[in-house]
Order: structure tokens, then sequence, then C-alpha cells
């Protein structure tokens, strides 16, 4: 699964995306985000979640959608667009 | 063609894109410039970041839910990324149809969407080479969500 991040969650976690495998047990957004938020001090951005929107497959979903069988799951602060 | 939806770096012709609607004879053509503006004497310049994949999907969804509620014969929706200057483009909407009503209204509609259902981040350049992430206002969530 490629994980994209954006904005300052691009600049605080130091990377723009990369590829993993969540255990079996990780099967929702907010999942996901404690999952990512134990790979170390950079992901502590991830347990904001108040602050953060998530597109999966490219398309806007909710902290409580499935990811399970996703291929790109994106997160990112609220869109400034416009 | 009817409708022109791009995700690009590079400037736009507001005149030539007009003149595109104008051709298709319905009479009514709205359109709004969305610009850089200078946020006091330390701004420099607005950065906007893109999800490009994303984006001009979400930009045709957006303009796919203005064709199903106003009789529109065409639309353009441009949007620009990268480091822009004060008075520099960002985005551009127009839109044209047969009934003025439709064409101003479905308009305010597009840059309100565009700016709460798309894949954009914009931050502030200041002189001293330091930047600020601009936040979402809850106003324009407001406004897209009156639409709703």
């Amino acid at each position: 699964m490629d994980i994209l991040y954006f904005a300052w969650v691009r600049e605080a976690i130091g990377r723009d995306g990369e590829t993993v495998t969540p255990p079996a047990d990780v099967g929702t957004v907010a999942e996901l985000l404690a999952w990512l938020s134990d790979r170390g001090e950079a992901y502590a951005v991830l347990r904001d979640v108040e602050r953060l929107r998530f597109a999966i497959d490219q398309r806007f979903e909710p902290i409580d959608a499935s990811i399970v069988g996703a291929t790109e799951v994106a997160i990112f602060p609220p869109v400034t667009g416009g | 063609m009817s409708d022109h939806i791009a995700v690009r770096r590079d400037t736009f012709d507001v005149a030539a894109e007009l003149a595109r609607l104008e051709a298709m004879g319905g009479g009514a053509v709205a359109s709004f410039v969305g610009q850089v503006r200078s946020d006091g004497p330390d701004f420099d310049a607005l950065e906007l970041e893109a999800y490009p994949a994303m984006a001009e999907a979400a930009l045709g969804a957006i303009v796919a839910t203005a064709r199903e509620r106003w009789p529109l014969l065409g639309v353009t929706l441009i949007h620009r990324y990268g480091r822009l200057a004060v008075g520099d483009r960002i985005v551009l909407v127009a839109t044209a149809s047969p009934h003025r009503a439709a064409s101003l209204e479905a308009c305010a509609f597009l840059i309100d969407w565009t700016k709460t259902r798309a894949p954009f981040w914009k931050r502030e350049w200041r002189r001293d080479g330091t930047t600020v992430w601009i936040e979402a206002k809850p106003a324009d969530e407001a406004a897209a969500a009156a639409w709703s």
C-alpha cells in the first residue's frame, strides 16, 4: 500500500510518501494512523487526527473509512486551494 | 469538448478561455479569477502544493455536480500550482449558459467547492525565507456547505 503525505504532514514526516504493508488488523484510516504513528518521533503528527484529512485511491474519505484493498492512501491537512 | 478542466504550473489566457465559452452562443458567460494577494510587508510569494494524480479528477467531479444543478453549455476550471507572486492568477472558473442566473450561480458554486473539495494546499513565503502554511477557513467551509 502506498501512503502519500502532503503539506505540513509531508514536512513533519520528512518524506512525501512510502510503501507499507500494514498488519491484517489494520482495517480503517484511524487504525492505519495509529499503526504509522508508532514508527518514530516524526510520525507523532499522525496522532493529531482532528487536523488531518484523507483520500483513499484518490477520493476523499472520513477517518472511519475502510482501507481494505486500497492501493493508495493520502494523509494531509484540510485543503486550502482556490 | 465543452468543458476545459486543467491543473497546471503555467498561467492561463483569460480572454481566450472566455472567447471559447462565448462562442457556444448561450448568451451568458460568467467568470471568476482568483489571484495571489499580498498579506503584508513580509509577504514574498504564495506556493500551491497539489496532489496531482487526484486534483484533476476532483475538479472534474465538482464540474459534474455543477452540471447536474444548472443548465450549462460549457465550463472552464483551471487551477495552478507552484510558487506564485503577488497578482499572479491562481484559479479561473468560467461558465456558459443560456441563463444569466445559472451562469453566475454555477460560477460561485464552482469556486466555493474548489476551495474546499480539491486537493491543494497554500503556503506563504516570507521575505526572511520562512514559510507559513495557510489554515483552512471555517467561512470557506460554511460557504461550500451552503450549496448542499
